[in-house]
């Protein structure tokens, strides 16, 4: 594939703009740029065939069953598309007069409002852009607590060794220091480690719930009254919400702050890594310390606010508001009948592939029911042939299958971590299973040929190394 | 009413069979009963159709302005058919994180193309694949300077004050000294701000051109700081890059902004774009994904995430920060945008910014009581005095489908860009005499 810079000829170009209609004027000559930057000089059509052959090259949710563990890759609806390109939302400006964008604010408010609701939050803020963001936002909400109490000694935030990275990441951005606290057998939080660990610096907890296994923390109440007791707050990651959304809520789990990701739970589309949106629920005693400003209604108007002791802010004006639009169309389509369902969908769609799985000779990390994804372990396997999760993954890409999350949680060796969602037939979980099964009888009869996998993309496997010891990261003419 | 789910409540039935279970309760038996929630407090599911109506309801409730002068951080710039076409591609828009390269390779080089497109507009090494905006962007930028024994930081007073409250909480939550100076003439108060910087200042930060639309004299500003042994961070908008002195040119050390003028609806404030470069010599301290080129088993060209040992999935809690989800879909439009436009594009692009703003800013200045608050140049946002409360100028403003600057401390804020037409300026400036000449 030619890059587009490769594509450019000298003096093509589009007709945008038309000629300046006022007299030209000249640029103070010590402030001018001395060269013109390379950018491609190309025709529409080029330009539209560009990028048209790097979608062809672009596995999306519509191109083959995604069954990427921790990321809800579920179907990205397209009203909600249509709904975020109105004119009405994309051509208002951030800073228009609070009256004349009184939808904006409406739509910022519902949406508040539904998704404290869900998660059995008190207030929320839209502001973060994503789930990192949305730790990193929680996190300062705990610091500005303890702070305004003048409790300053707390200093520590508790992390499971099964947590996603960003845990441990936003807690140190958030100026805390990270205390790892072990999983026991079956993955869940180990009390007695817990315990262990409380003490006067504890500032809180961060935890998921399903955790990353895909499990369903039965001790959570009392996971959560141990950090309470010791004076700590805990803060729940959103990012297996899906699993419980309608079902069960962090805030009745005992959670203090909670961050969902639009887009995981509430389908707004990934778009090859991002824009997210990360909102941050937290109760009552902790909605002062919000970032500002938040949507609030005042008899039949709606106008911003900033709380009363609000830490400051995390992101310029109100966050990713178009994919708020997107997450809020998403809400009212399902309403409280579809939440529940959906989750239950997901849930069932993740037992059901499991089984299958497992009837089929994979083996489980942690047998029994799971919630809306299921771990699986290939180290036996990877004794036994040498063919590993990486060749596993690699193998499904010929089949168009995009690979699980692997070698994650750490916990778990050669992991493989399946989240089929809700929104997958049982038709393509009965296919996606035959191919996984297939894979598995290959790793026995036929290692070599996962080992080099995979066949039938237009790439085989990257040379990675070489890509980090000699970094080019960018195009430059020769 | 619709949870996108296919199958039939028949079918799930079959599913829940095939596990041995009667009722979709039991998959949750394990979730304690006093845990269970009770019925949501929201509405219904609705249809499509009945979705489509509220949301175009709301829509259709916000003032839209059929012209705009109004930038302050956001802004309204011609956005090109082709730019809607591409980046609506459903690939592109559904796809997750390019962490399989194999068949990634789509998103992965229109990645790398972007952050060559940023170092050309630039001016510097390397680029990351983008953060959440120009805010986080200068945030993370300012965190990126930080050395053993040089922790605090020298913002200028004349940043976007939004960009200040970001850092500043980025700087609060790592006990990171800050100092803002207060601006001068609508810039960066050069002496206040070298008396500022000393030996245990990291980084100053400033922008071009400034939030009240002054070009700053960004090397001098630069060299500055080196001369103190601290490192400069230059927050620019990328528009002006099509004619002003790069960052790379003035000697900053990282360059970062809000790519939000590249092709992205103003949309009530996002999803926008963070781009951040920075010298080769700062480029594994560089936050976020960064594509890389190299070589698949068949020594074809590809591309993959990395330097992925700076990065919070491999590092966790010594990572260089906490992002994973990015604006990747918005890099891409900035990418798109820039190259429908092309140099030649870009370049007319921002002239026009300069040109029209000067002649909306003589035009308004004809008025009474209307002048220039700042004697400095600038470049397509410009501060005047307003002798009337500026909501009563902006009110009559609206009236007539425009809508006016940003009040600002001493006056109005006033942004002008290649969209406002002759006939549009005209008629702001007819309409201010008309408000103000009272």
């Amino acid at each position: 594939m030619k890059l587009i810079f490769e594509r450019s000829r000298s003096g093509r170009g589009l007709g945008l703009l038309p000629p300046c209609d006022v007299p030209r004027c000249e640029l103070p000559e010590n402030a001018r740029r001395t060269g013109r930057p390379a950018l491609p000089e190309i025709g529409e059509i080029d330009l539209g065939r560009h990028y048209t052959e790097l979608a062809k090259q672009t596995h999306g949710v519509n191109d083959g069953f995604y069954p990427l563990g921790s990321c809800t890759m579920k179907y990205n609806p397209r009203i909600n598309e249509e709904m975020a390109a109105l004119p009405g939302f994309t051509g208002i400006h951030p800073l228009q007069e609070e009256q004349t964008a009184q939808g904006c604010l409406e739509v910022l408010y519902r949406t508040q409002k539904a998704l404290g609701e869900i998660t059995g939050m008190d207030a929320v803020s839209l502001q973060p852009a994503a789930g990192a963001h949305g730790e990193y936002t929680g996190l300062l909400l705990i610091r500005a607590y303890h702070q305004a109490r003048g409790d300053l000694a707390r200093t520590k935030i508790i992390v499971p060794d099964s947590a996603h990275g960003t845990n441990p990441a936003s807690a140190v951005m958030a100026g805390f220091k990270v205390v790892n606290v072990p999983s026991d057998e079956h993955g869940f939080v180990d009390l007695d480690g817990l315990r262990a660990a409380m003490g006067p610096d504890v500032a809180g907890l961060m935890l998921t719930n399903p955790n990353t296994v895909g499990l369903f923390d039965p001790n959570i109440r009392t996971i959560t009254d141990i950090i309470h007791e010791a004076g700590g707050l805990c803060y729940y990651d959103g990012a297996n919400l899906n699993a419980v959304m309608g079902i069960a809520r962090p805030g009745d789990m005992g959670f203090d702050c909670v961050h969902v990701n639009l887009h995981k739970t509430f389908s707004t589309p990934h778009g090859g890594g991002g824009p997210g949106s990360g909102p941050v629920g937290c109760k009552e005693f902790l909605a002062p310390f919000l970032p500002g400003p938040v949507a609030e209604k005042k008899g039949d108007t709606y106008a911003f606010a900033v709380p009363a002791q609000s830490f400051g802010r995390v992101r310029t004006f109100c966050g990713n508001f178009l994919v708020v639009v997107r997450a809020l169309t998403y809400i009212l389509s399902l309403g409280k009948e579809g939440i529940p369902a959906a989750a239950q969908g997901a849930v069932l769609n993740a037992n059901y592939l499991m089984k299958k799985l497992a009837d089929g000779g994979y083996e489980m990390a942690y047998p029994g029911i799971c919630m809306h994804e299921f771990v699986m372990t290939l180290e036996e396997l990877k004794k036994e042939t040498g063919v590993s999760a990486l060749d596993v993954a690699k193998r499904l890409l010929d089949f168009g299958i995009h690979p699980p999350t692997m070698y994650f949680p750490l916990i778990v060796h050669e992991a493989l971590m399946v989240e089929p969602t809700e929104t997958e037939s049982r038709e393509t979980l009965d296919e996606a299973a035959e191919v996984f099964l297939k894979i598995l009888d290959e790793a026995k009869n036929d290692p070599e040929n996962l080992h080099t996998a995979p066949h039938r993309t237009p790439i085989g496997r990257p040379d990675e190394v070489t890509a980090a010891r000699t970094p080019v990261l960018r195009w430059k003419a020769e | 009413m619709s949870s996108y789910i296919p199958n039939t409540a028949a079918e799930q039935k079959e599913m829940l069979a095939a596990l041995g279970m009667t009722s979709p309760d039991e998959l949750f038996s394990v979730i304690p009963k006093e845990l269970r929630a009770s019925e949501l407090k929201l509405e219904s599911g609705k249809s499509e159709l009945e979705v489509r109506r509220i949301i175009e309801g709301l829509a259709s409730t916000n003032t839209r302005y059929s012209a705009i002068f109004r930038g302050a951080g956001s802004y309204d710039h011609y956005i090109p058919a082709i730019v809607k076409t591409v980046t609506s591609k459903e690939e592109f828009v559904t796809a997750y994180t390019p962490y399989q390269a194999e068949i990634s390779q789509g998103v992965l080089q229109s990645i790398f193309e972007y952050q060559t497109m940023i170092c050309e507009l630039t001016g510097m090494d390397v680029s990351n694949a983008s953060v959440y905006d120009g805010a986080v962007a200068a945030a993370e930028a300012v965190l990126m300077c930080q050395e053993r024994k040089r922790q605090t930081v020298v913002l200028s007073g004349a940043l976007n004050p939004q960009v200040v409250q970001v850092i500043k909480t980025y700087c609060a939550s790592r006990s990171i000294p800050v100092t803002v100076v207060p601006a001068k003439d609508g810039g960066t108060d050069a002496e206040a701000m070298a008396a500022a910087v000393n030996g245990e200042t990291a980084c100053i930060c400033f922008q071009q051109p400034s939030f009240y639309g002054v070009i700053e004299d960004a090397e001098a500003l630069c060299a500055m700081a080196h001369e103190a042994g601290a490192k400069a961070v230059m927050s620019v908008n990328p528009i002006a890059m099509g004619v002003l002195k790069t960052p790379g040119e003035c000697g900053a050390d990282v360059a970062v902004g809000e790519g939000q003028p590249l092709g992205i609806p103003m949309g009530f404030g996002g999803p926008y774009l963070g781009f951040m470069a920075a010298t080769q010599a700062l480029m594994r301290r560089l936050p976020g994904r960064i594509v890389g080129q190299t070589a698949d088993d068949n020594e074809n060209r590809a591309f993959v995430l990395t330097l992925q040992a700076r990065e919070q999935h491999i590092r966790r809690e010594k990572a260089s920060s906490n992002i994973c989800s990015n604006e990747a879909l918005c890099a891409m439009t900035a990418a798109v945008y820039l190259a429908a436009m092309g140099p030649d594009g870009l370049e007319e692009c921002a002239k026009q910014c300069y040109d029209k703003a000067h002649y909306a800013a003589e035009a308004l200045c004809v008025v009474p009581g209307v002048e220039l608050v700042n004697d400095k140049p600038f470049f397509h946002e410009f501060v005047t005095t307003c002798p009337v409360p500026a909501e009563t100028l902006n009110k009559a403003l609206a009236e007539k489908g425009i809508l006016g600057g940003l009040p600002v401390e001493g006056g109005i804020l006033w942004c002008v860009t290649e969209k406002n037409s002759r006939e549009q300026i005209d008629a702001l400036a007819a309409t201010v005499k008309e408000v103000c000449g009272k």
